[in-house]
């Protein structure tokens, strides 16, 4: 009985780092019906941004607050992460849109450019640029909008700019003058230390549950309640659900259309930062982090059937814990005197990379039944 | 008309016989180094032909061609491994001692044969594209699912070879040159200067039965399914019967692609199946040009020699380079750079230069005529030779109107066909 729970434990936490990293990927895929590759990166990108959080938080002067710097990277990776992919979607995906193919080429490319962008520029400037792109974005939705019409205009969203770019640069000067280690250029793998409330584990009915897998699963939770309510519950939720469902008639119905594209793959994106947050606490954070959770996410999503939150949410969970029954041999250990064929083939399968071998064939096997996912959409478009 | 087909035929010829040359040259004018870089090279683009096939012609986009190219790699290495065991412990080549393993594992048997190894490079990745291919095909997924299967089993794949330590030295892969081929080591400079003459003979073959599936009814079929399936399907054709007969056509030839690569490179390594390695296949063929088959090659060749080059300057920059022309690409070049050129490109071009060229020289008389009609006026700008200098503007604007209106007509008008508008689902 123990063994099953901690089984199931393991599953879920698998599962819900999985779940949290395709749930932004569920929305942008399933809702927008864009293929972004570049989803890993935005992930990367939510994991160095808690690293750098953290390393703002060793100051001498934020110590003692060091302990929740978790809560403060989490909206900062997703404000991160969302704008850069807002600016992904204004600058490339917007040309490519009915597209899915040429999507997925150019969102590949964006994916190799911020590779080496984390590589070859330091964090601080990184840090600098992307707060300039934050507040240049943002100021214009936060000043007066009397002041953004008539004849000043032009001087007004320049001067907004220039107050960014000095915002930016301040921000960088500071962060590399006062911390050495992202003044420079590094391509190494960076490692996020855990607050000392997340260490260890926490004791329970004789099983110890590791306590940055439960603060992943909370997360988590809360994530998709949160999604869920947006999506299900808010006005704009139902302004993207309603593009997703016919976007010209929704244009006709007045609601803007383009601003829904932006919110879409804003909150896509973010989600992905949030993410990264929870990956950078498992494990070492480099360049490459956001490649090895991609083709996972989209698997998720594949299995769930696209556009359905449910479906997602269950996919993630049934992968992770095939994946932990598979990856550790836990069938071996329930059933200790399986016959010895099936007991090698156990074993053979009986490691992470395996593990996965034999969960995406399951996958594979599994759409051969059910094309569309666990979840298909229902309607009668004629299929092609 | 019939001078020109001939004027074209003698274009053909030279054309030939320069590249005949070159392929027979490139030995004794590369450096030994850069030969084998075209070498391998030449046979990315067999690999880069079998996506265009699949890609530009029939429009699926595989992310997963690397499964294919690798079995290749591995069914060659594994012959040249075996052939050469012989006289080592076992009489099985020396890796598995590291691991152990005392036999052979089975599947390595059959591969002691130079005949059977020769037919397995590209039967076996054929097959097993087409099997995975039907799978995929007969549930009607298509389209970025595809690719995303595709990408998947590439993962599969790789994990698989990746972790087999005992069974084909896992990350390690299998390495190729101390080994010996007809009594010569396969990485000593003769054996890799055959292993580029058969390579460029090999993809000027498949160039041409190619050209000849591509512009056959075959072709028409292949070039339907990417247009519009469902009317294709209506029509009374199978189309999961064509997609898999030609993605297990594209398998085999990233297979012959893998044998011909590992051979000249020295390794057969998982390697060969990460996931970047797979859509740089693909960006090759959409640099080149995808529905091209010359634009396959050129791409395959040209982009390694840059990505070779710029990785030897400037290591830091290829990634930001590669990126940028991903996305160039996409959206300002989608019909490639061989494309564009047998496109609307070169002709778009022309016709806007002949446009500025008239307009200049219709401001030029304009101008001689004010000045002319100024002297006319004032006889005694006369002496300042005005009406000299009116002349000479009125006549060049004529030259230049004349050479404007000749690249005008030289660019016939195109027929505008309406694109099929997609629908965001």
């Amino acid at each position: 009985m123990q063994l099953l729970f901690e089984s199931l434990f393991n599953g879920v936490a698998i599962g819900s780092v999985l779940l949290m990293a395709a749930l932004g990927l569920a929305i942008v895929f399933g809702l927008m019906g864009v293929i972004n590759l570049a989803h890993g990166e935005l992930i990367m990108l939510g994991a160095y941004t808690t690293y750098v959080v953290q390393l703002i938080f060793k100051l001498p002067a934020l110590q003692p607050l060091y302990n929740c710097y978790v809560l403060v990277a989490i909206p900062l990776a997703f404000v991160v992460s969302g704008v850069v992919g807002i600016l992904l979607e204004r600058t490339v995906i917007r040309r490519l849109y009915g597209s899915p193919l040429e999507t997925l080429l150019a969102t590949w490319g964006v994916s190799l450019i911020l590779q080496q962008f984390v590589r070859s520029v330091p964090m601080a400037y990184a840090a600098g640029l992307i707060l300039a792109l934050v507040s240049g974005f943002g100021l214009p939705l936060l000043l007066p909008s009397g002041w953004f019409a008539g004849a000043r205009a032009r001087l007004i969203r320049l001067g907004s700019w220039a107050f960014s770019a000095f915002l930016g640069v301040c921000l960088a000067g500071g962060l590399a003058s006062q911390i050495d280690r992202i003044a420079r250029a590094d391509a190494r793998n960076v490692d996020v230390t855990a607050p000392q409330w997340m260490r260890g584990g926490l004791e329970m009915a004789g099983m110890t549950f590791p306590v940055p897998r439960l603060v992943i699963i909370v997360m988590t939770v809360m994530a998709v309640v949160g999604v869920s309510w947006f999506l299900n519950r808010s006005v704009w939720g139902m302004r993207i659900r309603a593009v997703t469902q016919n976007r010209s008639m929704s244009d006709c119905l007045g609601i803007p259309t383009e601003t829904v594209d932006v919110l879409t793959f804003g909150i896509g994106s973010g989600l992905a930062g949030v993410a990264g947050v929870a990956v950078s606490l498992l494990g070492s954070v480099g360049p490459n982090v956001g490649g090895s959770y991609i083709v996972g996410c989209f698997m998720v999503v594949v299995l769930g059937g696209v556009g359905n939150l449910y479906g997602t949410v269950l996919a993630s969970f049934a992968i992770g814990v095939l994946t932990d029954l598979i990856g550790a041999g836990r069938l071996l250990s329930v059933w200790p005197d399986m016959p010895s064929p099936l007991a090698s083939a156990v074993e053979f399968f009986a490691t992470t990379s395996m593990a996965q071998v034999m969960v995406f064939a399951l996958i594979v096997v599994f759409l051969q039944f059910r094309p569309a996912g666990l979840f298909p959409q229902k309607g009668r478009m004629v299929e092609a | 008309m019939f001078q020109s087909l001939q004027q074209r035929r003698w274009l053909l010829v030279c054309l030939w016989v320069l590249i005949v040359a070159a392929i027979v040259a490139a030995p004794a004018i590369l450096p030994v180094f850069r030969l084998n870089l075209l070498g391998r090279f030449l046979s990315l683009a067999i690999v880069a032909l079998g996506i265009d096939l699949i890609w530009g012609f029939t429009g699926l986009l595989s992310l997963g061609q690397g499964i294919f190219f690798a079995l290749g790699g591995y069914a060659a290495a594994m012959y040249l491994q075996l052939s050469n065991a012989g006289d080592l412990p076992n009489g099985i080549p020396e890796f598995f001692g590291l691991y152990g393993v005392k036999e052979l594992p089975f599947f390595w048997h059959p591969f002691a044969s130079p005949w059977f190894t020769l037919v397995a490079i590209w039967l076996i990745p054929g097959v097993l594209a087409g099997v995975l291919g039907g799978l995929v095909f007969r549930n009607r997924i298509k389209g970025v699912y595809f690719s995303i299967l595709t990408q998947a089993a590439l993962l599969v794949f790789y994990n698989f070879f990746n972790g087999q330590q005992k069974l084909i030295n896992g990350t390690n892969g299998l390495q190729t040159p101390a080994t010996k081929l007809f009594d010569q080591y396969v990485g000593s400079d003769l054996m890799q200067r055959w292993f580029f003459w058969v390579t460029a003979v090999v993809v000027i073959l498949i160039w041409a039965l190619l050209r000849w599936v591509v512009r056959g009814r075959f072709g028409d079929v292949l070039i339907a399914i990417r247009d519009d399936e469902p009317r294709l399907r209506f029509a009374g054709y199978n189309p999961t019967l064509f997609k898999t007969l030609v993605f297990g056509l594209a398998g085999a030839l990233a297979g012959i692609g893998g044998a011909l690569y590992t051979v000249q490179s020295g390794s057969a390594s998982p390697q060969f199946m990460e996931v970047p390695m797979s859509i740089d296949m693909v960006i090759w063929v959409a640099v080149g040009g995808r529905g091209t088959l010359v634009g396959a090659i050129l791409g395959a060749v040209v982009i390694n020699f840059a990505k070779s080059l710029v990785s030897e300057a400037l290591p830091e920059s290829w990634l930001f380079i590669q990126g940028g022309l991903f996305i160039l690409v996409v959206t300002a070049l989608p019909e490639g750079v061989i494309g564009w050129f047998r496109g609307e490109g070169p002709g778009n071009w022309l016709n806007r230069l002949g446009y500025c060229l008239n307009t200049l020289g219709n401001w030029l008389i304009r101008w001689g005529n004010a000045l002319i009609r100024q002297s006319t006026a004032f006889p005694w700008l006369n002496y300042l030779g005005i009406n000299t200098l009116g002349n000479w503007l009125i006549g060049c604007g004529h030259a230049l109107n004349s050479v404007g209106i000749v690249r005008r007509i030289g660019t016939y008008p195109r027929l505008e066909l309406e694109g099929q508008v997609e629908v965001q689902p």
